[in-house]
């Protein structure tokens, strides 16, 4: 079968690959329909990431229809079921399945020891991210073996379009869990650091969460029009200094609640600061370029609220700690728990509440995927949000 | 709503020859740093700058800074450095060849290294350049209208 796999850094193939086959009871396989390109794969795109080998497989955003079940799964999954699979791979039994906490459960991360001394614990199995979290191929495939079919799957009933449905696995429940976590209130002002996908998504979500009022910051135009669409307010952090526009915007005080949907590979508007970050992240003395972080800990109000979606994959530097617990804010962060929200989600859809699609820009098969990654990365083209149909 | 359809032609990998050539720049930066850094008395015996080795230690530094900046995920910038500091080389050279056999030798390979650092730069330049003015998604607000 034909996939996207990653052969270095920048480098991703469009290949053949062996066919996927049922490798435990609780498999499926599914036909991939729809899948995505996402701003975390970037990172990997990056190599920003630790754990990758030549030949890994791509993707974990997708969806598809079931062709093969494993035994186990039968009573849960039948051939010609569509399901979205959850870009967390999640076995259902362990105490933190119980709890919900699906991003971090115990047993499918098949380098469980990897995982643990990376770091401290081992997070769940992902799909297509690297070896730290198992190393399964990803879904920027035709096919895929969708381990723990059983439990990492969401039905989609014919009526909501792959559109509509492919963002419940990832970037949608991500952006979702970044404003529950706000514990948003009537009279919030949530601020969203980057509208890229998850941040458009998180956007939408503290409005239908309740928010007074929404601001969003980027420096794009394209994703700053998407963002207003949705009724929010926005900052051009080239032309505004973020820090005195939300002032200006609060009374002085500073919002709330601050969302960063940007995480390792942001871009600062200071130079030396910028600077500091390329030259330390190029001699690997630190992992990420965390902006972000800093600017949402200076911004946020005191007994604010600080809700980090975006991925950072290891050390970060020069954190003002000493702000952050001066003035008693809450960090709020972790990978979605993708399945802990998916039917209050899925229900919203189909209510015609969101319509998720809003956020495609580009559709195109999956052999212009390496094309695409360029495309993406390099922000041509107002591009914002790829799906591609294998 | 109607996702744009992305028509180019595809190509098999994400990696263009201009990628391949700036690694291969980085890579050479930083082959030619560490012997302007380490061994800067034979290198300017061999190019006609004998008892500069403290300025050829500052140009090994500069070389192995464009080397890193050239091998991350935004090259441009350290290339189109190299094509600068490929200047300076040259005008450290120049009153060198007078002398010097070897610095003529070295001044015709910076000045042949310099095309292709222009040619490189040009091109990863064009590759990553946002050309087409911002589209408005103004109309995708996705939610119910109130």
């Amino acid at each position: 079968v034909k996939a996207l796999v990653w052969h270095g850094k920048q480098d991703v193939r469009y290949d053949s690959v062996p066919d996927p086959e049922i490798e435990d009871a609780r498999d499926a396989i599914i036909k991939v329909t729809s899948c995505a390109i996402c701003g975390s794969d970037l990172h990997l795109f990056h190599n920003m990431v630790p754990g990758m080998k030549p030949g890994d497989i791509m993707g974990h955003e997708m969806m598809g229809e079931v062709v093969d079940v494993g035994e186990a799964a039968r009573g849960k999954l039948a051939v010609g079921d569509r399901i979205v699979v959850p870009f967390t791979i999640i076995c259902g039994d362990c105490d933190q399945c119980k709890r919900g906490n699906f991003s971090v459960c115990e047993r499918t991360n098949r380098n469980k020891d990897i995982g643990d001394k990376v770091f401290g614990h081992t997070t769940a199995g992902l799909f297509g991210y690297t070896h730290l979290t198992g190393g399964y191929p990803g879904g920027q495939a035709e096919f895929l073996r969708v381990p723990f079919a059983d439990t990492t799957h969401v039905k989609i009933p014919d009526g909501i379009s792959d559109e509509q449905a492919l963002f419940l696995g990832d970037i949608f429940p991500t952006g979702w869990q970044a404003a529950i976590a706000c514990d948003i209130e009537p009279t919030d002002t949530v601020v969203v650091w980057g509208c890229g996908p998850v941040g458009q998504m998180a956007i939408r979500s503290a409005i239908l969460l309740g928010a007074e009022r929404v601001v969003a910051i980027d420096r794009y135009p394209e994703r700053l029009s998407m963002a207003a669409a949705a009724g929010a307010v926005t900052i051009d952090y080239t032309a505004q200094n973020v820090h005195e526009t939300l002032n200006d915007l609060t009374d002085g005080k500073g919002p709330e609640k601050c969302i960063d949907a940007v995480g390792m590979e942001a871009h600062s508007p200071f130079t030396v600061e910028q600077a500091y970050d390329r030259v330390k992240t190029a001699m690997m003395m630190e992992n990420d370029r965390p902006h972000v972080l800093r600017e949402m800990i200076y911004t946020c109000r005191p007994g604010g609220i600080l809700s980090v979606a975006g991925v950072y994959g290891g050390l970060v530097d020069k954190i003002p700690f000493g702000q952050l617990m001066n003035k008693g804010l809450t960090l709020r962060t972790g990978q979605t728990h993708v399945n802990r929200w998916t039917d209050d989600l899925l229900h919203r859809i189909e209510e015609g509440e969101i319509d998720p699609s809003f956020v495609i820009t580009h559709t195109a098969s999956l052999a212009d995927g390496p094309e695409l990654y360029r495309t993406f990365e390099n922000k041509q083209d107002s591009c914002i949000k790829v799906v591609l149909k294998p | 709503m109607e996702p744009a359809m992305h028509a180019d032609t595809p190509r098999k990998g994400s990696l263009t020859a201009a990628d391949r050539a700036a690694r291969a720049l980085g890579w050479f930066s930083l082959a030619l740093g560490a012997v302007e850094l380490f061994a800067p008395g034979r290198l300017g015996r061999a190019v006609g700058l004998e008892g500069r080795e403290t300025l050829l230690r500052g140009y090994g530094v500069r070389e192995i800074g464009a080397g890193v900046a050239a091998l991350s995920d935004t090259p441009a910038p350290a290339i189109w450095a190299r094509a600068m500091g490929d200047l300076v080389d040259m005008a450290t050279l120049a009153p060198a060849a007078r002398r010097s056999q070897g610095a003529v030798y070295a001044l015709v390979a910076v000045a042949a290294i310099t095309l292709i650092d222009i040619a490189v730069a040009s091109a990863l330049t064009r590759q990553t350049a946002r050309s087409a003015p911002p589209r408005d998604y103004s109309d995708r607000s996705g939610l119910r209208a109130a």
